[in-house]
């Protein structure tokens, strides 16, 4: 049995926020079931008594003092932008039409 | 001087004022206008900036003003990293044409030392991929022989230095970007120790894993570009706070009597060219002739490494590749008026990442997501401190660990580009560093019998002991020397048009 379906794969690209052709989804679907294959076997050696490790360095949060540095201006934020008005980034309609 | 001088001759020549360094970089321009429409190792040449750079050195030098060592030379700047005004791709569509309004540190220190910056090199898109044909702009061509891949993902940067279009280069090593194109293309490439280099201004792909380094055609040019970009950096949170090693003096040393060397039992048999473990084998016996004592050591979580790094890697990147979000930078598709920003966002994603790049978000997305979270995340997370386990045991036995940095020599471009599982592969020996965020580095040791291309040798150092990689990197790279009589990209076929 497939580790995954097609529609599976449909929902994760949803969230994932791309939009895929129904060749792509088919094509991806049959990869990430052999790929999905390959890396279970993580599940051989990860037993309860192992303690997970998100990070090779021991992290701590890492705080400064509250004073102003340099920092870029609202025009060199905004001139990668593919659409800005007024100091601001401009985006897509976010509700639907009144 | 020659363009095929190393990095420190070529200093040595500028600090003599045998060469003035706009001298010196439009000599390296004029090859890459002779080579680099086969090689394809650049993305982007910033002439007018790189020769202002080196005016303003020349201009200081001749002042009498104190320079950095490597002032003046000249280097390529893989395409990850940002650099103010000069545009940024990572390889990627959805960058194309963006330009930072910012320096990355590495960078920021580049220009503070005098280090010329040519123009930035081609990479697999966001570092994704081992044989830099995942770029969005055309793969890059191995200089050994152009059909063959250059390595990946840092293939501009190695393939630029073994064409001589740069004496020293950039990369970025998350899983093996730095090691493996160097071992396929007969240079030198080193991951610092995770937190070495500051990760301030370098797209992320995974932020746990991603660490820069230096790229080069000798292991002193490699220490030397190492002493310019390291150092705690108050703009990364996980960079470390401590006193670089001293890793030229280290790669001065030339003494390795009476040091122990581990090589890593599972790195080697299944899967191994004959020709690699013949050279890897050849470099353990001089080691020996240098008084090295070598032990065998064992490392059985590393068998999980390639696994756990496919599942922690893509869930990272469907984290940090959320921020192409078509609002703040970079490309916006399908915005007509009508369609919300959601509709809007799904089409900038489809048009603008490549193939490699879905399938590490998706598989990334499902990793992460809830009902499979601890089977495969959680699981991975587990297998990664096992490998940082084995490692810690290892290096109480030796002072350094070594292996093949890869399992085969430059493969055919095409030939694994249709099979994600055998293209993962060529990493299987690189990515336990990562894993562990301890240190690795890649010199030539040779090359292989059947194909006569260049094979790597990876040196591996625990954490903060970055010079021990020098130390016996640059010991090897003598004894070696001596052994073939010149550098082994003496031994490669001249490019048609190279100097």
């Amino acid at each position: 049995m497939a580790a995954i379906s097609r529609d599976e794969v449909a929902n994760l690209a949803r969230l994932a926020r791309i939009s895929m052709s129904d060749a792509e989804l088919d094509h991806l679907a049959g990869e990430m079931d052999v790929i999905l294959g390959a890396v279970a076997r993580v599940q051989e050696v990860a037993g309860a008594d192992v303690p997970p490790t998100s990070h090779p360095l021991a992290v701590n949060n890492v705080t400064r003092e509250d004073v102003v540095t340099p920092s870029l201006t609202p025009e060199q934020a905004l001139s990668g932008a593919p659409a800005s008005s007024e100091q601001r980034f401009k985006v897509p309609q976010i509700l639907g039409e009144e | 001087m020659s363009i095929r001088d190393n990095a420190w001759q070529m200093a040595a020549a500028l600090s003599k004022n045998e060469i003035s360094a706009v001298e010196l970089a439009n000599q390296h321009y004029e090859q890459i206008a002779a080579v680099d429409k086969d090689v394809h190792a650049f993305l982007y040449l910033d002439k007018e900036g790189a020769l202002s750079q080196a005016k303003e050195v020349d201009i200081k030098r001749a002042a009498g003003e104190k320079l950095s060592p490597l002032a003046g030379v000249p280097l390529a700047l893989k395409d990850v990293m940002t650099q103010k005004d000069v545009p940024t791709t990572c390889g990627s569509k959805i960058l194309e044409n963006w330009r930072p309004p910012y320096d990355s540190t590495v960078v920021t220190k580049l220009k503070d030392a005098g280090v010329i910056i040519l123009g930035k090199t081609n990479m697999d898109e966001f570092a994704m991929g081992s044989s830099t044909e995942n770029s969005a702009y055309g793969p890059t061509h191995n200089p050994w022989d152009l059909t063959r891949i250059p390595g990946g993902s840092g293939g501009g940067s190695s393939a630029s230095l073994a064409a001589f279009e740069a004496p020293l280069a950039i990369g970025t090593d998350t899983g093996g970007s730095i090691r493996q194109p160097a071992a396929v293309t007969g240079t030198v490439g080193v991951k610092p120790t995770y937190g070495g280099v500051s990760r301030y201004g370098l797209v992320a792909f995974s932020s746990s894993l991603d660490q820069a380094g230096p790229c080069a055609r000798t292991v002193l040019d490699a220490a030397l570009l190492h002493q310019v970009i390291a150092g705690f950096d108050p703009k990364d949170s996980t960079s470390i706070n401590q006193a670089v090693p001293d890793v030229v003096a280290a790669a001065k040393k030339l003494d390795i009597k009476g040091m122990k060397i581990g090589v890593v039992k599972q790195l080697s048999g299944d899967g191994y060219q004959k020709g690699v473990e013949n050279k890897f084998n050849e470099a353990i016996a001089e080691l020996v002739k240098l008084g090295a004592e070598i032990i065998e050591v064992s490392c059985p979580n590393f068998e999980y490494a390639l696994a756990a790094y496919y599942l922690i890697a893509p869930s990272e990147c469907s984290s940090n590749l959320a921020r192409f979000d078509s609002i703040r930078f970079g490309l916006r598709v399908g915005d007509d008026g009508v369609k919300s920003a959601e509709e809007v966002m799904n089409l900038t994603r489809q048009a603008g990442f490549g193939r490699e790049v879905k399938r590490r978000i998706i598989l990334g997305t499902y990793a992460l997501s809830s009902g499979y979270y601890d089977a495969y995340y959680g699981s991975a997370q587990k297998v990664r401190t096992l490998i940082k386990q084995d490692f810690d045991n290892a290096f109480t036995k030796c002072d350094v660990l070594v292996s093949p940095t890869a399992p085969t020599t430059a493969f055919k471009i095409g030939e694994k580009s249709n099979d994600p599982l055998a293209m993962y592969l060529n990493d299987i020996a690189t990515i336990p560093v990562n894993m562990a965020g301890i240190g690795g580095m890649s010199l030539p040791c040779g090359l292989a019998d059947e194909d006569n291309l260049p094979v790597g040798f990876q040196i591996m150092s625990p954490a903060m002991k970055d010079d021990r990689m020098y130390l016996v990197g640059g010991a090897l790279e003598a004894a070696l020397l001596s052994k073939w009589g010149k550098p082994i990209l003496d031994f490669a076929p001249k490019l048609a048009g190279s100097k």
